[in-house]
């Protein structure tokens, strides 16, 4: 017994090891993960080689990543134009106040061309806002809904008739009603930010809407007996009772309102050349340079990472607010 | 005018199902004096958790009207507090925050914030279960949560304490506990209560007085049986005392013993409460259910 006890523990160190390094990294479930991607890179790399088109070769991975390098290039190259505009003004109204206290100095805004970083924050900032908008609507509505039946059911066709309407049947709507009735000297939104915003809303209503009715309505019963039988006012039941139990339900529907969101979002602003993504998109597309395929590609990749981020951002959201931590989220 | 703390005069209920108007109970009568302890006891589907929920206030009465203290009851209320089969506790509330909850609804503007607390602790106390203040339900036996619900209806201070099946989900050692301290509880505080169960032993063990429900459609009270046995009781003592015998055998008797009587179909298969009594219809119901039309039970078995 001895004999094996000591020649088994060679054996056992090597298992403990690789016990540990498997928990520091899922090996078991990442392999897979990379091999997919490799056979998936390989695949482009082979696919692209073989496509022509006016605009040049289908670009490959090297090609994309190049415009990735280039991108970035391009977006310090800005800063640095424009952080050496402000100090050109800077300096300007400096002198200009030195002779004459009382003269009266501009401040300009600088107008270059917004680089793709650029384009990705207005796309998030404008599908923040629209999702924010959403849900400040879809929440109470589905909640009241849930709670009223007659209002449910009053509402539920209006749902059923919009709810599969394109984002892009909604835009020219939109934007003539947005141009007619906001104007304003000095607007705290763009009108672009707004018009993109609320027809990003007006597709990720739906989702939301639909499931945090479906979540109020499907609360347990004996719950609901144990909120009448203590004569619970209607505030406390919907704060302590009906959200908390339809919370898991609502946030099924506001990750797929997000998901929603995202993809109205960058067709809307290739639609509407409202600065974004899509207009990036749009506008390399119309470029038509060698390079255009590529830098369009770079966006793709972009826009795909960023809606795994968002989706995974309200996955952590969900995991903070839920009180079901062993429910299981994917 | 009877002078009865909760009376329960000529109670009908009709629901209405696909096949149209369905009586589920019919001419009920009862009245409880304050502190009395009585347990119903019938077949599944009888309406034995329908009379429970029209005294709650959950169910309204097609007739007949239930009356509390000289008032008449027709929406729930915490005076009238029930004990849930499943403990019914808020699976996001700790165990202190599902009192709380309660405590908050009656309490708030008669007691300081501390003597609410004090109030919470104290009431989780007396079912042993200051221990677990800050713990989930799902993070607690099942046991465990049924003492919490029973806290959560003690802290109430309800006038009547309604109990649908309480200890029916809980294994045979876990219910014994349970019984102990609703026993020295009630003993205590002289709570009026009103209890279903299914198990015999229990009914007699707790009761002053057990009704024996008919079998539905248009089930009633077809018997009172009094349980005159000295309190405080013992489990192990009564075991072998008479008069406990002879009672257990008088439930047991009208539960199995007349079979000539006939069954007409059980009540659960049209009534809201179907869904409400899914776990007792599986274990049960199959015995009493005759499935084609009106053939009486007899002719099964």
């Amino acid at each position: 017994m001895s004999v094996t006890g000591t020649m088994t523990q060679p054996d056992q160190r090597f298992e403990q090891a690789s016990g540990r390094l498997g928990k520091l990294l899922p090996v078991k479930t990442l392999a897979p993960s990379i091999i997919g991607l490799v056979v998936f890179l390989l695949f482009w790399a082979t696919a692209a080689g073989r496509i022509d088109t006016s605009l040049g070769q289908f670009p490959g991975p090297a090609m994309v990543w190049e415009q990735v390098q280039e991108l970035a290039k391009e977006h310090r190259r800005s800063r640095e134009k424009q952080a050496a505009f402000y100090k050109r003004q800077e300096k300007r109204n400096a002198a200009k106040l030195a002779k004459d206290p009382s003269a009266e100095v501009k401040i300009r805004a600088y107008t270059g061309q917004p680089t793709f970083l650029d384009q990705v924050f207005t796309s998030l900032y404008t599908v923040a806002g629209g999702f924010g908008l959403a849900t400040l609507i879809a929440v109470p509505v589905g909640i009241i809904c849930g709670l009223n039946r007659g209002l449910f059911l009053a509402l539920n066709p209006i749902i059923q008739l919009f709810k599969p309407v394109s984002p892009l049947a909604w835009l020219p709507l939109v934007t003539m009603v947005v141009s007619a009735t906001y104007v304003s000297e000095d607007p705290f939104f763009e009108k672009s930010f707004v018009n993109s915003a609320i027809t990003v809303a007006l597709c990720c209503l739906w989702p939301t809407l639909v499931n945090t009715i479906v979540g109020v309505v499907s609360v347990d019963k004996d719950l609901i007996n144990v909120s009448r039988v203590m004569a619970l006012p209607t505030s406390t039941h919907i704060r302590k009772i009906l959200v908390p139990a339809a919370v898991p339900m609502m946030f099924t529907g506001l990750r797929l309102s997000l998901a929603t969101g995202w993809m109205v979002l960058i067709a809307a602003e290739m639609l509407a050349q409202n600065p974004g993504l899509g207009k990036f998109v749009w506008d390399e597309f119309q470029n038509g340079s060698s390079q255009s395929l590529s830098r369009i590609m770079v966006a793709v990749l972009a826009i795909g990472l960023i809606g795994f981020a968002l989706d995974k951002l309200m996955l952590l959201l969900q995991r903070r607010v839920s009180w079901d931590k062993n429910a299981v989220l994917r | 005018m009877a002078t009865s703390y909760l009376e329960l005069s000529q109670v009908g209920i009709e629901f209405d199902s696909r096949h149209g108007k369905f009586r589920a109970l019919d001419d009920i009568n009862l009245s409880l004096d304050r502190g009395e302890f009585v347990s119903l006891i019938g077949h599944s589907g009888c309406g034995k958790s329908t009379v429970l929920n029209i005294v709650a206030g959950l169910h309204e009465a097609t007739e007949g009207g239930v009356i509390l203290e000289g008032k008449e009851v027709n929406r729930p209320g915490p005076d009238r507090a029930v004990v849930f089969q499943n403990h019914s506790l808020l699976p996001w509330l700790t165990v202190y925050e599902n009192v709380e909850l309660a405590v908050n609804r009656v309490f708030k503007g008669l007691k300081s914030k501390s003597e609410r607390r004090d109030w919470i602790l104290h009431n989780l106390r007396r079912v042993n279960m200051e221990h677990a203040l800050d713990k989930l339900p799902s993070e607690i036996s099942g046991g465990m949560k049924q003492r919490v619900g029973i806290a959560r209806c003690l802290s109430m201070e309800p006038k009547v304490l309604l109990m649908d099946e309480p200890f029916g989900a809980l294994d045979a050692l876990t219910r014994a506990q349970l019984q102990d301290s609703l026993m020295a509880i009630q003993a205590e505080l002289g709570n009026t209560v009103i209890m279903i169960t299914h198990d015999v032993d229990e009914a007699v063990l707790l009761s002053d007085r057990i009704i024996m429900m008919s079998n539905g459609p248009a089930a009633t009270i077809s018997k009172i049986l009094p349980v005159n046995l000295d309190r405080p009781r013992d489990r192990l003592a009564l075991a072998e005392d008479r008069e406990f015998v002879r009672l257990r055998h008088a439930v047991l008797e009208f539960l199995y013993g007349n079979k000539s009587e006939p069954v007409t179909p059980a009540a659960t298969a049209l009534t809201d409460d179907a869904a409400l009594d899914k776990r007792e219809s599986i274990t049960t119901e199959k015995k009493y259910r005759v499935t084609s039309g009106m053939r009486p039970l007899t002719a099964m078995a």
